[in-house]
C-alpha cells in the first residue's frame, strides 16, 4: 500500500510534467493567429471553411473557441466581464449590444468603416439596427452584421404529401393538410399528428423552445406573443409597459403557446432548445419544428430527413405576424491583443465576394448585394422564406440590463407554460413587475 | 482474533449470507448508472439513443473518435474528390458524410485538469505539511482557532466564494489562468491537508525527533529527516484526496474559467454533435476521465474514511 | 476549544499531548520555526478566503455591479438585506433547498446505516463489496450529473424503462425532470445514489467501534436482538450518524453542481436550491452586490445551523 501509493504519487507528478511540455507548442512561433468566439452550431462550421482563405491571403492563422448555446451566454458575457482577452473577435448575439457597447467591451467601428469605405447602407435594415447600432437607430456601430437569422419552422413535406393521412386530415378538420397560414391552423396540424403512427412509429406534433436555463422558452414564445399583439413598450413613451406586455392579445398568445405545448410536443420536451428540436425532428419524432434559419442549410443537407422530406415556413400570424430576431453581428473585443488583426478579418468578411461564399457554405449574409440579388429567393429552399422573416422581425430587449430583463421572462414564462403556475395573465402582470423593478434599479423613468 | 471469543456475538451464516445477499444487491443496482456510462461510449450513436435501450450491440469506437476531434458535414461527391480515409476515424466520419476537421479540445481541456489538479496539490500538500506539523509540535497561541478558522473555509458555497475571487482575479489578472485556479484549488484543499496531516503526524511519537535532536539534528533536520519519511503514507493518502477534490471541481471552474484553463469537469458537459449531446463522446469523454478516479479508490480505501471526514473518524 | 473542531474530533480519544520538548539547539528557535511553517498557509487563506469575505461583506453594502465599469459604486446600507429577506422567489428557493437538504439526509441516513449494519456482519468478501459501494461518492458530480440527464430522458433513458419496467407502465409515461412534481425527487435520487456510501462508511465506523464485550454482556442478560439494537448499536454509533448527517447537511446546503447540471433549476423554479438563485443573481444578472448580500445570508446560515447542531451533537456524544 505504502510504496504503491508513493509510487502513484511520482507518476502523477511525471504526468503534470508531461502535460506542462505538451501545452507551450511552437505553433506561436510563425505569425500572427487570432480567435474568434462564437456558438457552436452549423453556421460556425461553414466560418471555419470560409476564413481558411483569410489565412491563405493574410497569414493570419484563426483559432476558435465555439461553445453550445446554452452555455454561450454565460460562458462570453463572463469572459467579456472578467476582461478576459481570449477572443479578438466575437459573434456576439444581438441583445449583448447595448451592455457590451456601454461597458467599454466592443471597440467601435465607426471610424475604422469610414476609413476602409464600409457602408452600413450596403446592409439589410433590420439587421443594421438589431447586429450593430447602439442605441438603436443612431449612427454608432459595434458590429458588422454577420449571421442573419430569425425563428421559423420546419415541417415534413413528405408526410404532409401522403394521402391517406391528408385524408384523415380533410375529414377531420374540413380543409387540406397544407402549410399553416395561422397559429390556429399549426395548432391543429400538430395536434393532427401528435400521437399518430407513421411507418410504424408514433410521432409527435411540434418541437418548440422550452428551455430554461439560457433563453429558450422566451425566444419560443415570443413568435406567439408578437403575433398576437405583445409590445415591449409603449411605442410613445419608452420603458412604459403597462397595457402592453400584460396586454389582453398578449395573454392569448402566451395561453396559445402554453396549449401547443400541453398538447402537441413529444414526451420529456420541457427543456428543449435548439439541438433538442434538431434531435427531434432528424429523429423524425416530430411533425413540424420550431427553429433557427440558421439550421436549414444543414437540415436540407440531412440524409434522413432532408431533401424532399423538408419543407420550411416562415412564422404564421395570428392577429398580427412577426417573428424573433436570431443572428449576430461579428465585434472586436477591447481587451485583445491583436485588435488590427481583428479588424483586418472584418474587412476581409464585409467584402462582396466573401459574402456570396459565405450564403454558399450555409452562412446566412446580411449584405444587399447578396439578398437582393433576383436569384436569391430561389437559390434555396428556405431563401424566400428567410427574407420574408427578416422583414417582420421583432428583438428581445437590447439594453445593458438584457440578460436580468432575460432572466424574468424566462422565470414568468416557464413557471406559466411548463410548470403550470398561475394564469397567463399572473405571469406577464409579474413580468411587468419585474422589468420594472430593473429599469427602476437602472435610473429609467417610465 | 480467536473464534471462540466471539461466538456470543457473531452472526450466524445464515444471516451472514442474507447480508451478504442485501449488499451485493444495492451495489450491482449501484453500479449499473456507471456500467451504464462505459457502455455507452462504445456504442454508436444510433445504439445509444434507440428504443428499447440496447445492451448487447455491435461495440464500436465512433463515440472515442467523436471525442477527440470535430467534424464537418460535406456531400458525399466532394468525399469522393478526398484521398483515401486516414485511419479508423477517418473512416467512420466519412461513412457519415463527414470529414475530420480537426482535434477537439478535450485533450487540452484534460491536460488542464492535470495541471492545476497535480500542481494545487504538490502546493497544498506542501504548506498543509509544514502547518500540520506547526500545529502537532508546538505551542501555538490560539491554536484551537487557527484550527478552526481553517476548517470553517469550507463551509462558504462555492458560488459565494467565486464571486470576490471573480472580482480579485480579474483585477489582478488572474482570470482564466492555470496559475489562479492552481491557488484557487491550494487554498481549499489546504484546510483538508492541514486536518488529515495533523492526524497523522500526531501518531508519529515525538521520541523519534527527541532522539534525533539529542543526537545533534536541528528541529528542522529532525523534521525533514525523521518525521518526513514517517508520515509518507499519510502525505501520498493526504495527496490522492486533494487530488480527486481538484479533479472533480465544476463550480468555481465553470465561473473563473473559459479558453485557456478550463478544465474538464465544465467541458465533458457540452461535449455535442451537430444536434444535441453525443452521447457516445460525452461517455467517453466520462469513462477516460472517471477512470484514474476509480483506481485510486481501491488504492485508497484503507483511508477513505479519514479522508472524507477531514481526519474526524479512523478505523 | 471550539465547538465545531470538538466534534470534528470525534474519534480521537486521548487529546494530543502538550509539547514537552525544550531541546533548542543550533538553528531556529521552536518559536520561530512555528511560524515559519504555519505562516504560509494562513497568508493563502487570508489572501483567497478571509479578504474575499471582507469584500464580499462590503459589496453586500452597495449597488455594485461586476459588468458596469462605469456606474459609481452607491452605499446602499442593508437594503439588499432587507429585500432578499423579503423577497417570496428568495424563500421559494430556500425552501427547495430544505426539502432537498431534509430528504436526502433521510434517505441516505437510513439506506447508509441499513447497508453499514450489514455489512459489519462481515460476510465473505465484504471488503471487495464495500469498495464497489463506495465508487459513486469519489467521482465528480458534476459530470457523473449530466450523465443522468441521459439516463432520466423519457424516450430513450435506462432509468425511465427500467422503472417502467417494473411497474408495469410506459417508459414515456412519466419524466423524472421535466414534471413539477417528480423533478424535485429527481435531484435526490442522484443525491442519494451517490451519497449513500459515504454516510454508510461513517455509520461503518461507529458500527466497528462499538466493543464486543457490551453485546456478550447483552447476550449473558439475554437481550433480545432487537432489544440490543434498540439500547446498544443505535445509541452506540449516534454520534456517528450525527455527524455524518453534519457533513452531508453541509454539503447539501452548498449544492451546486450536481442540480445544475440535471435540472438547472427547472421545470419553472422547482429545483431551484439557494446556490443556483445566487448563481443567477451574480453570474448571469451581475447583480454583485445583491448577491453578497445573499451569500453573507447563506454564510451565515449554514454556519448558524451547523454550530447549533453541534451543540447537540456534543450533548449526545457526552451521555
Amino acid at each position: 500500500m505504502k510504496t504503491s501509493l508513493k509510487a502513484l504519487v511520482a507518476a502523477g507528478g511525471a504526468l503534470a510534467a508531461l502535460g506542462m511540455a505538451m501545452t507551450t507548442t511552437p505553433a506561436q512561433a510563425q505569425g500572427k493567429t487570432i480567435t474568434l468566439c462564437w456558438a457552436a452550431w452549423d453556421p460556425a462550421n461553414a466560418l471555419v471553411e470560409l476564413s481558411k482563405d483569410f489565412t491563405a491571403k493574410t497569414g493570419i492563422g484563426m483559432k476558435y473557441e465555439f461553445v453550445p448555446w446554452t452555455n454561450y451566454a454565460d460562458r462570453f458575457l463572463n469572459e467579456l466581464n472578467s476582461h478576459g482577452a481570449l477572443c479578438d473577435l466575437i459573434i456576439g448575439d444581438s441583445q449583448w449590444i447595448g451592455g457590451a457597447a456601454e461597458n467599454g467591451q466592443y471597440v467601435k467601428l465607426n471610424d475604422f468603416f469610414k476609413k476602409e469605405g464600409i457602408s452600413m447602407d450596403d446592409y439589410m435594415p433590420a439587421t443594421v439596427v438589431g447586429y450593430s447600432e447602439w442605441p438603436k437607430n443612431t449612427p454608432n456601430y459595434w458590429a458588422l452584421p454577420a449571421m442573419g437569422d430569425a425563428v421559423g419552422w420546419t415541417y415534413r413535406k413528405d408526410w404532409f404529401a401522403r394521402p391517406e393521412i391528408q385524408k384523415d386530415f380533410k375529414a377531420q378538420y374540413g380543409r387540406d393538410l397544407a402549410v399553416p397560414k395561422t397559429l390556429d391552423e399549426l395548432h391543429d396540424i400538430a395536434k393532427f399528428f401528435q400521437g399518430r403512427e407513421i411507418d410504424g412509429k408514433k410521432v409527435y406534433g411540434a418541437s418548440i423552445y422550452t428551455e430554461r436555463g439560457s433563453e429558450g422558452i422566451t425566444m419560443g414564445v415570443s413568435n406567439y406573443l408578437y403575433d398576437y399583439g405583445f409590445k415591449y413598450e409603449d411605442p410613445k413613451k419608452p420603458y412604459a409597459m403597462e397595457g402592453f406586455v400584460n396586454s389582453p392579445g398578449a395573454v392569448k398568445g402566451l395561453e396559445a403557446y402554453k396549449e401547443l405545448y400541453k398538447c402537441c410536443t413529444p414526451p420529456g420536451a420541457s427543456n428543449s432548445y435548439m439541438s433538442e428540436g434538431l434531435d427531434a425532428f432528424k429523429s423524425g419524432q416530430v411533425a413540424l419544428q420550431m427553429n433557427f434559419f440558421a439550421f436549414f442549410p444543414g437540415l436540407y443537407k440531412d440524409p434522413n430527413v432532408g431533401g424532399d422530406k423538408i419543407g420550411f415556413f416562415s412564422n404564421p400570424a395570428a392577429t398580427t405576424q412577426a417573428t424573433q430576431l436570431g443572428g449576430q453581428g461579428i465585434s472586436v473585443v477591447s481587451y485583445s491583443k491583436n485588435q488590427n488583426e481583428a479588424l483586418q478579418y472584418i474587412k476581409w468578411f464585409s467584402g462582396g465576394d466573401v459574402q456570396k461564399k459565405w450564403w454558399a457554405l450555409g452562412g446566412y449574409s446580411c449584405a444587399k448585394s447578396v439578398l437582393n440579388d433576383p436569384g436569391f429567393p430561389n437559390s434555396a429552399p428556405f431563401a424566400g422564406e428567410f427574407l420574408k422573416s427578416m422583414g417582420m422581425v421583432v428583438d428581445f430587449w437590447a439594453e445593458p440590463s438584457y440578460a436580468q430583463l432575460l432572466q424574468a421572462e424566462q422565470k414568468r414564462v416557464h413557471d406559466y407554460v411548463v410548470a403550470d403556475k398561475g394564469t397567463a395573465k399572473d405571469a406577464l402582470d409579474g413580468l411587468v413587475k419585474d422589468w420594472q423593478a430593473i429599469f427602476k434599479e437602472e435610473g429609467k423613468k417610465f | 482474533m480467536t473464534v471462540a471469543a466471539h461466538s456470543v456475538v457473531d452472526p450466524t451464516p445464515r444471516t451472514r449470507r442474507f447480508a451478504g445477499a442485501l449488499v451485493i444487491v444495492y451495489a450491482v443496482i449501484t453500479m449499473i448508472p456507471l456500467a451504464w456510462i462505459f457502455l455507452t461510449s462504445f456504442k454508436s450513436p444510433d445504439d445509444a439513443i434507440s428504443y428499447p435501450p440496447k445492451i448487447i450491440f455491435q461495440p464500436s469506437l465512433e463515440g472515442y473518435c467523436n471525442l477527440f476531434t470535430t467534424r464537418s458535414r460535406q456531400t458525399p461527391d466532394f468525399i469522393q474528390t478526398l484521398g483515401p480515409p486516414q485511419g479508423m476515424c477517418d473512416d467512420i466520419a466519412r461513412s457519415r458524410n463527414m470529414v475530420i476537421a480537426g482535434p477537439s479540445n478535450y485533450l487540452p481541456r484534460f491536460v488542464n485538469s492535470l495541471i492545476i489538479a497535480f500542481g494545487s496539490t504538490v502546493l497544498a500538500v506542501a504548506l498543509g505539511t509544514l502547518s500540520a506539523y506547526g500545529f502537532s509540535r508546538f505551542r501555538v497561541p490560539l491554536k484551537e482557532d487557527l484550527l478552526f478558522f481553517i476548517l470553517s473555509t469550507r463551509m462558504m458555497p462555492p458560488i459565494a466564494v467565486a464571486i470576490p475571487i471573480y472580482l480579485m482575479y480579474r483585477a489582478v489578472g488572474l482570470s482564466d489562468t492555470r496559475l489562479g485556479m492552481i491557488l484557487l484549488y491550494t487554498s481549499v484543499n489546504v484546510s483538508l491537508a492541514v486536518w488529515l496531516l495533523k492526524g497523522f503526524i500526531d501518531e508519529i511519537p515525538r521520541e523519534y525527533e527527541e532522539a534525533a535532536m539529542i543526537d545533534g539534528y536541528t528541529r528542522f533536520q529532525a523534521f525533514v529527516r525523521v518525521v518526513l519519511p514517517q508520515a509518507t503514507t499519510g502525505i501520498a493518502a493526504t495527496a490522492i484526496f486533494c487530488l480527486i477534490f481538484a479533479w472533480n471541481e465544476y463550480a468555481f471552474a465553470v465561473l473563473l474559467t473559459s479558453g485557456n484553463a478550463q478544465t474538464s469537469p465544465p467541458f465533458i458537459p457540452i461535449i455535442i454533435g451537430e444536434g444535441g449531446q453525443d452521447w457516445p463522446a460525452v461517455a467517453a469523454g466520462t469513462t477516460l476521465f472517471l477512470v484514474p478516479i476509480v483506481v485510486f479508490t481501491v488504492l485508497l480505501r484503507k483511508h477513505l474514511l479519514r479522508g472524507i471526514t477531514f481526519g474526524a473518524v479512523r478505523k | 476549544m471550539n465547538e465545531l473542531s470538538a466534534s470534528s474530533r470525534i474519534a480521537y480519544p486521548a487529546a494530543a499531548a502538550q509539547p514537552r520538548v525544550t531541546h533548542r539547539l543550533r538553528g531556529l528557535s521552536d518559536r520561530a520555526l512555528a511560524w515559519l511553517f504555519i505562516t504560509p498557509t494562513i497568508l493563502l487563506l487570508l489572501a483567497i478566503n478571509i479578504f474575499p469575505l471582507i469584500w464580499t461583506i462590503y459589496l453586500s453594502f452597495t449597488n455594485y455591479r461586476a459588468n458596469r465599469a462605469n456606474v459609481p459604486t452607491r452605499w446602499l446600507g442593508l437594503d439588499w438585506y432587507q429585500s432578499i429577506l423579503t423577497d417570496p422567489d428568495i424563500w421559494a428557493a430556500m425552501q427547495v433547498t430544505a426539502h432537498f437538504v431534509i430528504w436526502t439526509v433521510i434517505i441516505e441516513t437510513v439506506l447508509g446505516f441499513g447497508l453499514a449494519f450489514l455489512i459489519d456482519k462481515k460476510f465473505r468478501g465484504h471488503g471487495a463489496w464495500t469498495t464497489i459501494i463506495l465508487l459513486p461518492m469519489m467521482l465528480s458530480p458534476a459530470v457523473v450529473g449530466n450523465f443522468w440527464t441521459f439516463l432520466y430522458q423519457p424516450q430513450i433513458g435506462l432509468f425511465n424503462y427500467v422503472i417502467g419496467f417494473v411497474f408495469g407502465r410506459a417508459p414515456s409515461s412519466f419524466q423524472m425532470l421535466g414534471d413539477v412534481t417528480l423533478s424535485p425527487w429527481a435531484i435526490v435520487i442522484v443525491d442519494a445514489w451517490m451519497w449513500t456510501p459515504y454516510v454508510m462508511l461513517i455509520c461503518l465506523a461507529g458500527l466497528r467501534s462499538i466493543p464486543d464485550y457490551i453485546y456478550e454482556a447483552a447476550e449473558v442478560d439475554r437481550a433480545s436482538k432487537l432489544r440490543q439494537f434498540w439500547s446498544i448499536t443505535l445509541p452506540m454509533a449516534l454520534p456517528f450518524i450525527m455527524l455524518a448527517v453534519l457533513f452531508r447537511g453541509i454539503e447539501n446546503f452548498k449544492m451546486f453542481d450536481m442540480v445544475n447540471l440535471l435540472t438547472g433549476g427547472g421545470p419553472g423554479s422547482t429545483t431551484e436550491v439557494a446556490s443556483i438563485t445566487l448563481k443567477r443573481a451574480a453570474f448571469e444578472s451581475w447583480r454583485t452586490g445583491y448577491s453578497s448580500a445573499f451569500a453573507i445570508i447563506l454564510f451565515v446560515t449554514v454556519f448558524g445551523l451547523a454550530n447549533i447542531y453541534v451543540k447537540a451533537l456534543n450533548r449526545v456524544k457526552s451521555r
